[in-house]
Order: C-alpha cells, then sequence, then structure tokens
C-alpha cells in the first residue's frame, strides 16, 4: 500500500497570527515539504492544479519536475488534474516530458474541478463538464497509446497525422486515477478503462465514500477487469497530530474553525464524528485510518491533507515526522498482514512495463508514415 | 384500507408556535379526510426549529449531518405533505427555504403538497400564491389548490372570523387527501448508484 499527502495548494491566512504567507513563501514551502515527504519514507507527494487566488499551483508539472530532480523515491502525481478545461494535447505531453524526467515516478489522478469560472477562463462551458471529461480522456489515452494519431471530436480541433512528444517513457503511459467527490459517472469512467479510482474522503461522512466505491468496485468487475476487490481504490483523509491528544484538538481548532472549506459550521467534535477528520494522537490516526478498510475493503493508496487552511510549515513538517516516525510504518505493516495476495497493489512505472513484456523504447522518428505510425 | 404516510414541515420558532398549531390543525383534518376515504395514516412531523443548526450547517458542509438527513429522507419518502411557515418580510422564513434549499432538487417532483402559512395580520395572507406556492411549482411538487393563511385575529376572532378559517382548513385537507388517495404509493428518488442506463460506449460516442 502507499501512503503519502497530497495538497490544494491554498494561500490563506494563519488564523493564530492573521498573517497570511506570500505566494513566493508557500512556493517555496511546499517544495520543502514535498522533500520532506521522501525524507520520513512516505511514497507520494500529489499536488493540485487552481487557476485562481488563493490557489498558487496552476502549473504542476514544472513544481512537480522541480520536486523529481531533489527526491529519489517519492511517486509524483496530482490532486487534481483538469481533465476539463485542459488541452488533452498538452496533458500527453506534459506527463510524458514529467514522466522521463522523473523516471517514471509519474501518475496523474484527473478531476473535473470545483471551480465554476475556469470554465470560460479556458474557453469551456461548464454545462459540458461530463462530455469533456469524457471525450478529453478518451484522446489523451489515445495520444499517449497511438504514435500517430488522426481525431475529430466536438471540443477541440481535429488532428490529422499528429505525434505527441515526448512518447511515453519506456512505452507505457503513467497510470491515471479519476478523482470525484460526488458523480457517480466519473466513478464509472475510472471503472470502464479498469484506472484508478480515489475518493476525497474529507468533506462528506464515510457512508458517502463507501457508496462511491462499491459502485466503482462493481463497475470494474463489470467491464471485466477483474474482481471488484481487486478494482484500484484511493482514499484522502485529513489529520492533524499531536503526542497528546488535547494538544492536537486545541491548536487545531483555530484553523478548523475558520478553514475556507467547512470553517463557521459544525465544531470540531461534530465535524470529526460526522467525516473521516482526525484530530488528536498518532494512535488515534492509526486506529481511524485502519477503520476505512472496513467500509471501502483493501485499498492501494492513502493520501493525507496536511498543509492547508494556513497551517505553518514548522507545524506541516512536525505533522510529517509524526507521519513518517509513528503512523505510517505501523499501518504499512497492519494493512498488509491484512491484505489477501489477490488484491493487487497500485500500479507503478515498473510494475507497468514488466506487465507490458518489458520497456521499449517508442521515439517516433521524423518523418513518421502517417498510415502505419513506424517510423522510417 | 391501505396506509397513507404524510410528511408535515413547521418552520415556527416559538414555543408553542401557530405555525405548529396551524400544521396541526391542518394535519388532523387531512388524516380524517383520508380515514373518511378509506386510508390509514401515518403521520411524521419535521419540527425545523430543532434543525436550524443542521441546515446551517448542511450550508457550510455540503452534506446533511444524521439528524438532518433523517429528516430529509422523511419528508422525501412520504405520500404527501404539509408545508407551514411563517410570512416573514412578504416571504417565507429564511429557515424554512434553506431545508428546502438543501433537498435533493428532485426529491419532491409530483409529490401531493398543502401550504400553509401564519402572520400577525391578514395583510400577508397573499405571500402563499406570491411566494411560497411558485417555490414549489420551481420544484414540481403538485400543489393543492387551497393555500391556508391564518393570521392572529383567525384564532379567536369573532364574528364567525374562526369557523372560516376552519373551513378553509377542510376544504385544503379534502383536497390534499383526494390527490393522496389517487396516487400509487410514495416514489422513492431515483438512485444515483444504480447500474448506469446509459453505457459508458454511448458517452463515447457523445449521445
Amino acid at each position: 500500500m502507499q501512503f503519502g499527502i497530497f495538497t490544494v495548494s491554498d494561500i490563506t491566512p494563519d488564523p493564530t497570527t492573521g498573517r497570511t504567507p506570500s505566494e513566493a513563501e508557500r512556493i517555496k514551502a511546499v517544495l520543502t515539504i514535498a522533500r520532506k515527504a521522501e525524507e520520513v519514507g512516505l511514497d507520494v507527494f500529489a499536488l493540485g492544479e487552481h487557476h485562481n487566488p488563493p490557489f498558487f499551483s496552476s502549473s504542476p508539472t514544472t513544481t512537480l519536475a522541480w520536486i523529481a530532480a531533489q527526491t529519489s523515491t517519492l511517486q509524483l502525481s496530482t490532486s487534481t488534474t483538469l481533465i476539463t478545461t485542459n488541452d488533452p494535447v498538452k496533458i500527453a505531453e506534459d506527463y510524458a516530458m514529467l514522466q522521463h524526467l522523473a523516471d517514471g515516478r509519474v501518475d496523474l489522478m484527473m478531476g473535473r474541478g470545483n471551480t465554476g469560472p475556469v470554465y470560460p477562463w479556458f474557453g469551456k462551458d461548464i454545462r459540458d463538464g461530463i462530455e469533456l471529461a469524457v471525450e478529453n480522456y478518451a484522446l489523451l489515452r489515445q495520444l499517449w497509446r497511438e504514435d500517430v494519431v488522426n481525431w475529430e471530436g466536438k471540443f477541440r480541433t481535429p488532428l490529422q497525422g499528429f505525434t505527441s512528444t515526448p512518447r511515453p517513457l519506456d512505452g507505457v503511459p503513467p497510470f491515471v486515477w479519476h478523482g470525484s467527490i460526488r458523480s457517480p459517472q466519473v466513478a464509472e469512467q475510472a471503472a470502464y478503462y479498469g484506472d484508478g479510482f480515489f475518493h476525497n474522503h474529507i468533506f462528506w461522512p464515510p457512508e458517502h465514500t463507501q457508496q462511491m466505491v462499491e459502485f466503482y468496485r462493481r463497475r470494474f468487475e463489470h467491464y471485466g477487469h477483474g474482481t471488484a476487490d481487486q478494482a484500484i481504490v484511493g482514499l484522502g483523509g485529513q489529520v492533524f497530530m499531536r503526542k497528546n491528544s488535547q494538544d492536537a484538538v486545541r491548536e487545531f481548532r483555530p484553523y478548523f474553525d475558520n478553514a475556507p472549506v467547512y470553517g463557521h459550521g459544525p465544531s470540531l467534535e461534530e465535524f470529526t464524528a460526522q467525516t473521516p477528520l482526525t484530530v488528536g494522537s498518532p494512535e488515534q490516526v492509526i486506529e481511524r485510518t485502519l477503520g476505512f478498510r472496513d467500509y471501502v475493503g483493501d485499498y492501494q493508496r492513502q493520501l493525507f491533507l496536511i498543509d492547508h487552511a494556513g497551517l505553518p510549515l514548522k507545524t506541516v513538517l512536525e505533522q510529517l515526522d509524526l507521519l513518517g516516525e509513528e503512523v505510517v510504518p505501523v499501518l504499512r505493516r497492519e494493512f498488509a498482514a491484512l491484505k489477501p495476495a489477490h488484491v493487487p497493489d497500485a500500479p507503478t512505472h515498473e510494475s507497468l512495463v514488466a506487465a507490458a513484456g518489458g520497456a521499449k523504447d517508442s521515439t517516433v522518428f521524423a518523418p513518421a508514415d502517417s498510415v502505419t505510425g513506424q517510423a522510417r | 384500507m391501505t396506509t397513507r404516510t404524510l410528511a408535515v414541515v413547521s418552520a415556527g420558532l416559538s414555543v408553542p408556535s401557530s405555525t405548529r398549531l396551524l400544521a396541526d390543525r391542518l394535519t388532523a383534518a387531512t388524516v380524517e379526510a383520508l380515514e373518511a376515504r378509506g386510508e390509514d395514516t401515518t403521520v411524521e412531523v419535521v419540527e425545523l426549529r430543532s434543525h436550524a443548526r443542521d441546515l446551517a450547517d448542511n450550508l457550510v458542509t455540503g452534506f446533511a449531518n444524521q439528524e438532518l438527513r433523517t429528516a430529509v429522507d422523511t419528508v422525501t419518502g412520504t405520500d404527501g405533505l404539509i408545508a407551514v411557515t411563517p410570512i416573514f418580510s412578504a416571504s417565507y422564513s429564511g429557515l424554512f427555504k434553506t431545508f428546502f434549499d438543501v433537498l435533493d432538487k428532485e426529491a419532491l417532483v409530483g409529490k401531493p403538497v398543502l401550504l400553509g402559512a401564519t402572520a400577525g395580520t391578514a395583510r400577508h395572507s397573499l405571500a402563499l400564491e406570491h411566494a411560497v406556492r411558485p417555490l414549489f411549482s420551481y420544484l414540481r411538487a403538485v400543489t393543492v389548490p387551497t393555500a391556508v393563511f391564518a393570521a392572529s385575529e383567525d384564532w379567536a376572532g369573532g364574528g364567525g372570523v374562526d369557523r372560516a378559517l376552519a373551513g378553509r382548513i377542510d376544504r385544503a385537507a379534502g383536497e390534499l387527501a383526494d390527490l393522496v388517495t389517487g396516487r400509487l404509493a410514495a416514489v422513492r428518488p431515483v438512485d444515483p448508484f444504480a447500474d448506469p442506463t446509459t453505457s459508458f460506449e454511448d458517452l463515447l460516442r457523445g449521445r
């Protein structure tokens, strides 16, 4: 099982000091957080994509490439990549490039985004959200899997004899997850392709996550990719820890009370009871996290949100120490002991290359033959 | 005899409240009218005052907590609905509107609904027709023709004013009972997690 962190890339005032970090400060902080994630033994770092304040992460591949250069084992991912408003051609190019730079340590999580105004900024219409996600992703897959693409669709200009470069590393495209909070259509899309499904698992009660995951697993089996319990599931989660649970609650409360998404609503205690949020000791986080398996089954990836709502860098790094030293080693051992042998791990570049029968260079040397896709 | 289910939503704020009083009168009259038509009735009352914070939390978090979920399920799953609000500033109260805001937009489609409202004077009575009824039309509920308004004076007014209110209550209850008995069992909202009716291949082909 993979463990890691995901960030939304928000720039939020620290409610305890009233101070808001600059973009420069927050961008550097995220780089530090990512490097620290590898240092403490986590597996995955996933970065969000947004195109408006208060978020900084408009260019995930630039950021992830820098992190790739500074790390050696960390799997780089997104949370999420906007499949609706990004040109699938540019996603194909950018992430194949990142895959080469990172020696294959790359996967992506597709999302529709939750910011309505972003659609017109990129010349799209929010009413086409689901259709855009369906068409764009189908094209993205084709661009990664076929050297020469002739394509015509509804939402972008046609492609004639187009080759997306660079070709995927070793001839194997990055693994793709699909993230959604509330759309069964997205779970259906993930199931159709045999891709992974990731539930944010932060904002809503566990019963909702359970329904979405059960639906995805059932449809994964329906489409013939394996049994329902072999589907590839990832979960988010939100934790704040101190050695002493009362210290955690006291310290996190002002951040909770003022958090942009759920602040000024339910109390910390109510929200903790209603959603997977855990504020307490490392032991409490371990117990709660192990309990996720009770309602989603054996799953492959657990990402925690730890750097939002204005939490200062120093605090975030302390959270990473606790995750790496006390929480993840126990979770790794316990989840592994429970997982039956027929349930696969999350695909990695190595496992995908092995499944494809070994690495093959897929460079397309110009000029290509647009009929067969073969280089001369 | 079949058994029908009736949900009552009351947005009164004081205890006791005249809004609840009107809701109870409408409920009793409807149960009686259904009995006259050969139907037993079970009644579930949702007092919105006790969900005031749950509703505010739902606005902020995007989901209904367990207590509110139970109330929402009660209202969406019944054969008929009696909805009563105080009139505030020429319209339904904010609490009343918030409850209907957090329901799934399909939740009340085709549901027989009896509307009631209360206020200090009869000058507010047409708010039922200008504000409350359009809300339920938008939600595609089937409202009964008689909506019942009760001002303070209607409860104890001399000169037959209170008898006039009783007459309106009985007429509205009869209309609701007719709609409920003319209807098949309560329709549950579509399960979003049922297997899709459109295949993914069709979606890919842009259908």
